[in-house]
């Protein structure tokens, strides 16, 4: 039984306590009554031990990175180095005001300089705002920065983006939300964008494209050059979708083959942590046509040092966030191409490729995939053959990995795979832990035989068993019910 | 360093397995010329110590907050947090997992989030919240987009005080997709009831207040709730500072019908503005049009209680481009940060910040008004823990010439006066060159207010 922390607390006890008060002005002399309230909020009441028992136990529910392999697909679980976590709680980092003079702030206003000019060459593209706070906000940093360059040029009738039907649900939202039409574009039977399709979708009203690469069956979009010139010959810019990115250091530049703009997640590609949903990071980099759009303000130098560049707010789309986004993720992602250099960046990838086809020749035997050739990052299997003859599904394999120490892969995406189980292992996943993974589905695709009612029934092992998420939903419970 | 366990032989063997003789040969459906031909130019990869050494080096000449006396707010609190905060969100178990999409390995972020929403719902008087958005600025825009899509009303009235950054997200956020922002005008720092009731029709979807307000000042809540309901269809949303509801007045008791806000303040560091958090909360009857993900109590299979992302099918991983947000992750560790620090705080230690904040902030303002030259900007507005003062020079000067003895004195509001000609219209005094927004903590030491008194005392004395 788990309780909540309210019904933990006793009343009367205290987890902090402040200094005596100094200057004791009556409350109702400082704030009129009318202004205040009557009844305080009910926060629970306990000792610092009391909250750290609580929060320790909750700890131990969670599955995470160093515990074992973390395989969600086009989420990249590396393992988050520590020094990382060392160095950003550096007083001159986690003490620092963002309104502060920025003579006061040269040194992390250098690392922000160093961290655009650097993920501008990894990505090939001319310039980086490192404003956005999440993918998702970097995508719409991006769809923004297309609506304001064809507003620009008087395009108002560039009304349509094209996203392919196996894009992350954030693409289309993405245009939703920046009020763009989604057009659908079709995958071919090599999971590729059918440029067929493409041909007779494009038209003087497409603002742009979408693309995912690789995308998200795990495969290069080998077709990017065709794609250019079509989405570019209607003055079209082409996005890309950086959440793969961990598939191409050193080995493409995606500025360089005909991408006018794409998002970075820092907290993928470039390691910071995941938080257990947050904070990330969702820089964008865009073609030198596409600069004057970018978000203020961006770091620059000049004689008298870093300072924050507010010149191109005239043709700006303005602001994502409050401030300059979130800074204690950019250091980590600093820290970590500082220490990698190209030739790390680039083993990076490299080993995450080869860790993600050795599972996959390991155990496409036992699962059907779709597209038979050697993937990047991540590839795509499904359990079409177990769901047919055992009666077992995807949800149901992955809940038996629970079972066996593993989080699932990311499952039921892409869309355009029945059944879909969507694994990379990413690079920093040692051999022997790739072996037991594979093991353990190797295992679980001989249970579907002999025993699909374990299957049903998993897990057995966590800390809970299946939660009933339909409840969750019919009988809506946001909030504990605070008893006094 | 890749940090890659892998040793070479340990590939040649991998590679061999998967029945290939080179790496090449696995990206062989990369086509050649859209290759690099040479390595990426970047610095020389440095161990380690090496790079402790570099950022050491690098930031040794920055001044922060910590051997400063700071006086900075504007969005961004330097607020007490416990030691046992940080051991908490340093867990691995913690920060290293992702967004709880496994729910029976993910009870411990699943739970803590469900922790998170009862207390902003606490202090908030709400009924339900989500599991944060980016920050107070992006909170309130995705509440005007909510109120569009429950009233289909597409003006939304923003209050002149509205912390200027906020409007600029808030107009990105809401631009093309033919929502109508109107700035109803302030006077004396508050918001203009008169002008806002005259602003008021039933083509207003929803009306924004920020409270308190950019200034620091206590906005009269009541009475704006009461104008914005003139319309029954109109949303009301209150942008709260999350301190300051241990003592004033909860959103929810003056006609909210949306609270967010910045939640920054509660646990988190400064990190340069970022990251921040926006906490989201609202009616139980809205929660079908909230953005983001919310975590609902259920059962499991056997009956035990247990813990799940709920009402999903609002979300872009299901709906696409029919859903009601494109938020994928949030700012859960600083959710986490925020929990723990509410925890360990408890009923009287968050009302003891409060209050010792709100009493410094006034002990502090009525220093400063004593002296030659000084007054407070909005003198019959109360205010919490923040408030503006006319400067008899202008601030900039004072902020120059008060750096060398490692006081930040506080915001120059010359720093805002573009974006307030710009962009918000209305009849008021535009801040100006001769202004300092003053923030104070329960951080500061009494000493350290009569320090930055005889320090401007000083530096203005002529």
């Amino acid at each position: 039984m788990s309780r909540t922390i309210f019904e933990h607390s006793s009343p009367g006890r205290k987890g902090c306590t402040l200094p005596p008060r100094e200057v004791d002005l009556p409350l109702d002399g400082i704030i009129p009554a009318e202004y205040r309230r009557e009844a305080i909020p009910r926060l629970p009441e306990l000792s610092e031990l009391d909250v750290m028992r609580h929060y320790i136990k909750l700890s131990h529910k969670n599955h995470f990175i160093e515990k074992g392999l973390y395989p969600l697909g086009s989420c990249t679980m590396k393992y988050n180095p520590k020094v990382h976590e060392a160095l950003v709680r550096y007083s001159c980092f986690n003490n620092v005001h963002p309104y502060q003079p920025e003579k006061t702030l040269q040194g992390s206003l250098e690392i922000l300089y160093e961290l655009q000019k650097d993920l501008s060459e990894i990505s090939g593209m001319a310039q980086v705002t490192l404003q956005p706070v999440a993918g998702a906000q970097g995508e719409f940093t991006g769809i923004k920065v297309i609506a304001a360059y064809h507003k620009a040029k008087g395009n108002t009738h560039k009304t349509k983006i094209i996203v392919p039907d196996s894009a992350h649900g954030t693409n289309p939202a993405t245009c939703s939300l920046v009020g763009f039409e989604v057009v659908e574009l079709k995958s071919n039977a090599q999971g590729r964008c059918d440029l067929d399709h493409l041909r007779s979708i494009v038209d003087d009203n497409t603002a742009g494209f979408m693309l995912t690469n690789p995308n998200t069956l795990g495969l290069f979009e080998t077709q990017i050059e065709e794609i250019a010139e079509i989405i570019h010959s209607v003055d079209g810019l082409i996005y890309m979708d950086g959440a793969n990115l961990n598939a191409l250091l050193g080995i493409v530049q995606p500025g360089k083959i005909g991408f006018d703009v794409m998002h970075f997640n820092l907290h993928k590609t470039f390691t910071t942590p995941h938080g257990g949903g947050g904070p990330g990071c969702g820089p964008v980099g865009v073609v030198e046509k596409l600069v004057p759009y970018l978000p203020v303000p961006l770091v620059n130098k000049n004689d008298d040092g870093y300072f924050f560049d507010y010149g191109h707010e005239a043709t700006s789309i303005g602001k994502v966030h409050t401030f300059y986004g979130n800074f204690a993720i950019m250091l980590r992602a600093y820290i970590y191409i500082k220490m990698l250099g190209a030739e790390g960046l680039r083993k990076v990838s490299e080993n995450a490729i080869l860790n993600a086809n050795y599972i996959m020749a390991r155990v496409k035997d036992h699962y059907h995939i779709q597209h038979q050739e050697y993937c990047m990052h991540e590839f795509v299997a499904d359990s079409s053959w177990q769901k047919k003859v055992n009666g077992v599904n995807t949800l149901d394999i992955a809940k038996r990995l629970l079972d066996k120490g593993f989080h699932a892969p990311t499952i039921y995406f892409p869309l355009i795979v029945p059944e879909a189980m969507m694994v990379e292992p990413t690079e920093t996943e040692p051999l022997e832990s790739l072996d037991a993974f594979a093991d353990a589905m190797i295992e679980i695709a001989q249970e579907c035989s002999q025993n699909p009612e374990l299957l049903h029934e998993a897990p057995l092992t966590t800390p809970v068993r299946r939660v009933d998420d339909v409840r969750a939903v019919k009988m809506l419970d946001p909030i504990f019910k605070i008893e006094k | 360093m890749p940090y890659i366990s892998n040793t070479g032989t340990e590939r040649q063997a991998m590679l061999k397995k998967i029945g290939v003789s080179s790496f090449e040969e696995l990206i062989a459906a990369i086509p050649p010329k859209m290759r690099m031909s040479s390595p990426l130019k970047l610095d020389e990869p440095l161990s380690e110590l090496e790079i402790t050494r570099k950022i050491k080096s690098q930031t040794c000449g920055d001044l922060c907050t910590s051997t400063a006396n700071a006086f900075l707010g504007a969005g961004v609190y330097d607020h007490f947090i416990p030691a046992a905060v940080d051991t908490i969100v340093s867990r691995p178990e913690f920060f290293t997992a992702y967004t709880p999409y496994q729910a029976e390995v993910s009870q411990g972020t699943l739970q803590f989030i469900y922790e998170y929403q009862t207390m902003i719902c606490e202090l908030t008087g709400m009924e339900i919240a989500n599991a944060s958005m980016y920050d107070g600025a992006s909170a309130i825009a995705e509440a005007i987009l909510m109120a569009v899509r429950k009233n289909r009303l597409t003006k939304a009235i923003l209050p002149a005080t509205l912390h200027p950054e906020y409007v600029k997200v808030i107009r990105i956020y809401t631009e093309g997709l033919g929502i109508e922002l109107l700035t109803a005008p302030m006077k004396d720092g508050l918001t203009d009831l008169e002008a806002l009731k005259a602003m008021m029709d039933e083509t207003v979807g929803s009306v924004v207040l920020q409270n308190p307000n950019f200034f620091g000042n206590i906005e009269a809540g009541e009475a704006i709730g009461q104008i914005a309901h003139s319309n029954p269809k109109t949303l009301f949303i209150v942008a709260a500072d999350p301190i300051s509801l241990a003592i004033l007045k909860a959103p929810a008791a003056y006609g909210a019908d949306i609270a967010v806000g910045e939640g920054q303040a509660l646990g988190n560091s400064m990190y340069m503005g970022g990251p921040l958090f926006g906490y989201f909360s609202t009616k139980i009857d809205l929660a079908r049009q909230m953005p983001g993900r919310i975590v609902g109590g259920t059962l499991d299979i056997e009956g035990k209680r247990a813990y799940a992302l709920t009402l999903q099918a609002r979300e872009q991983h299901i709906r696409r481009e029919k859903a009601t947000s494109n938020i994928c992750s949030n700012q859960s560790l600083c959710t986490l940060a925020a929990t723990v620090y509410m925890a360990l705080m408890g009923r009287e230690g968050l009302v003891e910040v409060a209050t010792q904040s709100a009493q410094k902030a006034h002990y502090l303002a009525s220093e400063i008004r004593k002296l030659t030259g000084f007054e407070l900007a909005y003198p019959n507005a109360p205010f919490f823990r923040e408030f503006v003062v006319n400067t008899p020079v202008p601030a900039a000067q004072i902020v120059e010439k008060l750096l060398p003895r490692a006081i930040y004195p506080g915001v120059d509001m010359a720093r805002f006066a573009k974006e307030f000609t710009e962009s918000q219209t209305g009849t008021f005094a535009v801040p100006g060159e001769k202004q300092l927004m003053i923030a104070v903590t329960e951080k500061k030491c009494k000493a350290d207010l009569d320090a930055l008194v005889s320090a401007l005392r000083e530096v203005t004395h002529v």
